[in-house]
């Protein structure tokens, strides 16, 4: 078999076609979030929404909900505002501020799953996700969350990067930096809570930091950071999808690895730049 | 230094205010930080502020541009009586770049400056703008540098030339010579001193450098809290408030 029918061959498959197009969709909306996750020092951040989603999803499932992915979209958007307003409110340090609500969420999920003596084994596949189990309809609403990031990208990328730089200097040149964060924090919470099914809990924070990671390695401005992060995620999103095909190995992780790959090759080519 | 030291009233200033500050006070939570501040400012006039870390100078700044609740009263008046509020250009502490940031000159002014995306290819015509606001400061070369990899006094005529655009009333510099080294200081403060002659505009800066004071400032405001002195450069730093507020008199025996 040559490379290109080894390429093509996984995609004879229905759930295959369905996985790749779940990458296409996922993997920039990732890389494009993933430039301001690190330019406003937010990657811890990301890392708790996670927590906050699983906890989500074990009160919906509690509740007795067909789909608690909803209940986990409104939790992670409450998580997040409530974040936003304790840290702008605060003296305290971010990842202070960050530790105290990423465990109290935790907490709390495992408290809910467990009451009255639930097993926790069947929020297991929300720990490593599996991406070949997404519907056609998931896959439409991650293309309008695509959607409406890259619109809120084009509107307010700007004030949001100004926020995150000089939130002082922005406030003086009428940016609303409470809203600019508010908006970006809820954006972040739900694209991890509805892809979290999929990527799986344990490393979908990694996609919202290697990208823009590496990109800062290698990049000078916004336009090349922009597009060195949003194509090694669409490339390490490909990439890993075959991998996890060939070895059998969970998706999710194997895009992760690619892109720590790509990470490490970046760092060792980045100009020492002074 | 070629800077000469215009009155309390600049040239065709007629002595107008530009700002008047009357009574002011701030507190955060039981913290009272400023009380009873009350200072005026004419148009044309460099008044430098000066006090201990702590004496509230960037809360009054921040009072000053609308992002702090007050007590007292902030009032602006512009030419003709007009008492809308002006514009003021602010020029913040040096923000800590990481040196790996991606974040060039032109990306940082113009996302300051223009609604258009800066993950976009930039157009022409805004890269034209950036590059005419920046030689404002003689910064036109620093276009595509990353805002990280810039010198102090650098980073310094950046913030500068984005506070410029547009044209403010009043300029507000948060210690523009802290982390700025001697030649940057000296092209710096030549800089103000030819932006308040050309554009004719008030400007009220912070700053610990004392030794320079006497060269470009008309006013000195010492500030602990309250304002404890105000006046020419010389009054201010032989007064004595000065020499205590600084405990510039330690080990003269004064406790003998």
């Amino acid at each position: 078999m040559d490379f290109f029918a080894a390429l093509l061959q996984p995609f004879q498959w229905g759930f295959m076609r369905s996985a790749l197009l779940a990458v296409l969709v996922i993997s920039p909306l990732f890389g494009l979030l993933s430039t301001m996750v690190v330019t406003s020092r937010m990657s811890f951040f990301s890392d708790a929404l996670g927590h906050s989603a699983f906890t989500g999803i074990a009160i919906g499932t509690l509740c007795g909900l067909a789909d608690p992915l909803w209940m986990a979209v409104l939790l992670a958007a409450a998580f997040a505002l409530l974040f936003t307003y304790v840290r702008r409110r605060s003296n305290m340090a971010s990842d202070t501020v960050i530790g105290v609500f990423s465990s109290t969420a935790v907490a709390l999920g495992i408290f809910i799953a467990t009451f009255g003596g639930g097993s926790f084994t069947q929020y297991n596949s929300l720990l490593i996700g599996d991406i070949l189990s997404v519907e056609p309809a998931k896959i439409a609403l991650l293309a309008v969350i695509l959607l409406v990031v890259v619109v809120l990208w084009l509107a307010s990328f700007n004030h949001l990067m100004l926020a995150a730089i000089h939130p002082a200097l922005a406030d003086s040149r009428g940016v609303k930096v409470f809203w600019q964060e508010a908006v970006f924090s809820v954006a972040i919470a739900v694209v991890v809570t509805v892809s979290m099914t999929w990527v799986g809990l344990l490393v979908i924070n990694s996609l919202l930091v290697l990208p823009a990671a590496a990109g800062r390695n290698v990049a000078r401005n916004m336009r090349q950071y922009h597009l060195s992060s949003v194509l090694a995620a669409l490339i390490a999103g490909l990439a890993g999808l075959m991998i996890s095909y060939y070895i059998g190995s969970s998706a999710g992780a194997s895009i992760t690895l690619c892109l720590a790959v790509w990470f490490a090759i970046t760092f060792l080519l980045r100009r020492r730049r002074l | 230094m070629s800077v000469h030291r215009h009155g309390t009233t600049g040239p065709g200033c007629a002595g107008t205010c530009c700002l008047r500050v009357d009574g002011l006070g701030v507190n955060f939570g039981h913290e009272e930080v400023l009380r009873n501040v009350s200072f005026h400012l004419h148009c044309g006039e460099i008044v430098a502020l000066i006090g201990p870390n702590g004496a509230g100078k960037s809360s009054l700044f921040r009072t000053i541009l609308g992002q702090i609740p007050h007590t007292g009263t902030i009032e602006f008046q512009r030419a003709g009586g007009d008492k809308t509020r002006p514009l003021i250009g602010y020029v913040p502490q040096s923000p800590v770049f990481d040196r790996g940031d991606p974040v060039s000159v032109f990306d940082f002014f113009s996302a300051a400056i223009s609604p258009y995306p800066v993950f976009l290819p930039s157009p022409r015509r805004l890269r034209a703008r950036v590059a005419e606001c920046l030689s404002r400061v003689h910064g036109e070369g620093l276009l595509d540098r990353r805002m990280g990899a810039l010198s102090g006094g650098e980073l310094q005529r950046v913030l500068l030339a984005l506070a410029l655009e547009p044209l403010p009333h009043i300029l507000v510099l948060d210690e523009p010579l802290s982390g700025v080294d001697i030649d940057g200081e000296k092209q710096l403060l030549d800089m103000l001193d030819e932006i308040r002659t050309s554009y004719d505009l008030s400007i009220l800066l912070s700053t610990h450098d004392f030794a320079t004071l006497g060269q470009f400032a008309d006013k000195v405001i010492l500030l602990k809290n309250e304002v404890l002195k105000v006046g020419t450069p010389e009054e201010v730093l032989s007064s004595r408030e000065f020499q205590d507020v600084f405990h510039l008199n330690l080990g003269k025996g004064e406790r003998g």
